[in-house]
């Protein structure tokens, strides 16, 4: 292996160093690719027709993304807030599930304007839920009729 | 004339709309009509979806555990179907060729992917640089939409999907995408030496696969924990090892060191992911206050399981945030960890001659067969592990 000409001055750069000592081989085909940086042939560009958000840890968008879905409402804006902030910061993350659950919302109010009333017993799955745990599904039920009747008596001996 | 209009309206809808898995928000899911996928790149394909299977790492995403997971995603990156449309610079498939499509989506042409490492490519998710695009995976993973779906658009056709040989069953195709490879690199990434005790936590579809490809790499003993009865019983025969219920067993370390001669295992393999059940405070931190990126408790099990110098080989799924491991411990034990997302087009050629061989036989790990349009009551199943689920396959029904 020939020293590099800016490490000439290093005495004993690279003497030690074993090429077939890649620990993660054969996970990774070593070729010393990714030491040319970002410099690959890139693919086509995929057209931007919609918001896409970018990781601040890019330069770019990729060659190809998903476009189906972009940033909408509120959830949105907490989305592009998140996107202010790189992926080892918790001010990405922690944003991003509070979109997540202000986007769910946003989907029973989105569908009930369009005249849509979602059916969360079947979207949950329940009617498998009886059909293959129904004892599971009548304890359940038991024990949340046991607890509601406990407070409604207790809050009627408040009165 | 009316009725005329109405075959015509019905004509239009069908080659505008697709039925589609919706997911709404955490444990809720729907089928729902969306529109068709187009071709938005040159080296895009539209796939007419023939089989596609609900993945362990789907729940995570179906219980809200993966930030920008998006109200309205269809998810889904198991999935073969029939290539209905290519872009102008596809060359590699054909309209007509029946593929299976590796989960992840990778250009084949940067230089994470020149050095085969196809779950790290560069060019496509945008959202994140720590992980590659994947189908189906919010959008975290690039947004793209899933394969639970009658039609499903695949970027960079001319790398990733494979034609499916002409004898093999598409039921083993379809797990050749993700579950076969992914338990295959987990045993790959332990390094198995021949004679070397293995320790698989988790026995999913991945955890089996796992256990079952640990044998390929020359380990002399092979152990699974997990706790669900009916799954440690199939392990238990697919895949000819050990395996105990770990709320059976006390201390699962101090188990394993009893069983190990006091010294762990050589490799220890998390094939859970942060869905782990097991550890109170893991659970409650980690899937219930979502304080940490799911639940770590296989990891800490594998890390305190494994010998000192022994390797921890991780493909279990983790959200992106942080998560409690006792990292002291690979220190003073010297451990060496490896982790990645399968590199399922590397594999695939070795695989597919182990499944020819018949030395593998994934497709025997499908207990559900389940019509696309009943995929919330699936996913319910699958998650809650009910009618003794171990993988589904949902089934579209275009034509």
């Amino acid at each position: 292996m020939e020293t590099p000409e800016n490490l000439k001055h290093i005495e004993g750069w690279g003497i030690d160093a074993d090429p077939n000592n890649e620990p993660t081989y054969p996970i990774k085909n070593y070729t010393g690719d990714d030491h040319k940086r970002i410099n690959w042939e890139r693919p086509s560009l995929q057209d931007q027709d919609v918001e896409i958000l970018r990781s601040l840890e890019r330069p770019n968008v990729t060659a190809v993304f998903g476009n189906t879905l972009p940033p909408s409402g509120i959830s949105g804006r907490i989305r592009r807030f998140a996107f202010n902030y790189s992926e080892s910061s918790y001010g990405h993350w922690l944003p991003l599930l509070l979109a997540d659950r202000i986007n769910m919302v946003e989907g029973i109010v989105d569908d009930i304007k369009k005249g849509h009333f979602p059916n969360i017993i079947k979207e949950r799955g329940w009617p498998a839920e009886w059909k293959y745990n129904r004892s599971g599904v009548l304890k359940k039920a038991a024990a949340g009729a046991l607890i509601f009747g406990i407070v409604m008596l207790s809050l009627r001996r408040r009165k | 004339m009316r009725n005329a209009i109405c075959q015509t309206l019905k004509k239009h809808l069908k080659s505008t709309s697709m039925l589609a898995m919706n997911y709404r928000g955490p444990f809720r899911v729907r089928i729902d009509h969306k529109p068709m996928p187009e071709i938005l790149h040159p080296e895009d394909a539209i796939v007419r979806v023939t089989r596609s299977c609900i993945c362990g790492s789907d729940l995570h995403l179906y219980h809200g555990l993966v930030p920008d997971t998006r109200v309205g995603s269809t998810f889904g990156h198991e999935f073969i179907g029939v290539i209905e449309e290519i872009g102008s610079e596809v060359t590699e498939v054909k309209v007509g060729d029946h593929v299976l499509v590796p989960f992840n989506i990778a250009c084949g042409k940067c230089a994470f992917c020149k050095q085969g490492l196809y779950g790290n490519c560069h060019e496509s998710n945008p959202q994140a640089t720590a992980v590659g695009g994947i189908y189906g995976y919010s959008h975290t993973a690039g947004g793209f939409d899933g394969g639970q779906a009658e039609y499903v658009r695949v970027p960079y056709a001319n790398f990733g999907p494979t034609v499916i040989p002409p004898d093999m069953d598409p039921d083993d195709a379809v797990l050749l995408t993700d579950v076969l490879p992914t338990g295959y690199q987990a045993a790959e990434m332990g390094g198995i030496k021949p004679g070397d005790t293995v320790v698989v936590f988790g026995a999913g579809p991945v955890g089996i696969m796992a256990a079952k490809c640990s044998w390929l790499f020359g380990a002399g003993r092979v152990i699974v924990i997990d706790h669900i009865d009916y799954r440690l019983d199939f392990v238990r025969s697919y895949a000819h090892c050990e395996a105990y219920n770990f709320r059976e067993i006390g201390d699962v370390v101090l188990f394993l060191k009893k069983i190990t001669d006091w010294l762990g295992a050589d490799v220890c393999i998390d094939a859970v992911g942060g869905d782990a059940a097991g550890n109170a405070m893991q659970t409650i931190t980690g899937r219930k206050l979502l304080l940490q990126a799911g639940s770590a408790t296989a990891l800490h099990w594998a890390i305190n399981g494994v010998k000192k110098g022994g390797i921890v080989s991780i493909v279990g799924v983790y959200g992106p945030t942080d998560n409690l491991v006792p990292i002291g411990n690979v220190v003073n034990k010297g451990l060496t960890i490896r982790a990645n997302q399968a590199s399922v087009k590397r594999l695939l050629p070795r695989l597919i001659e182990h499944v020819q061989a018949g030395r593998l036989n994934p497709k025997a790990i499908i207990t559900h067969r389940v019509p696309l349009e009943e995929v919330a009551d699936a996913y319910h199943i699958f998650s809650a592990k009910r009618d003794n689920c171990i993988k589904t396959v949902l089934l579209p029904s275009a034509k």
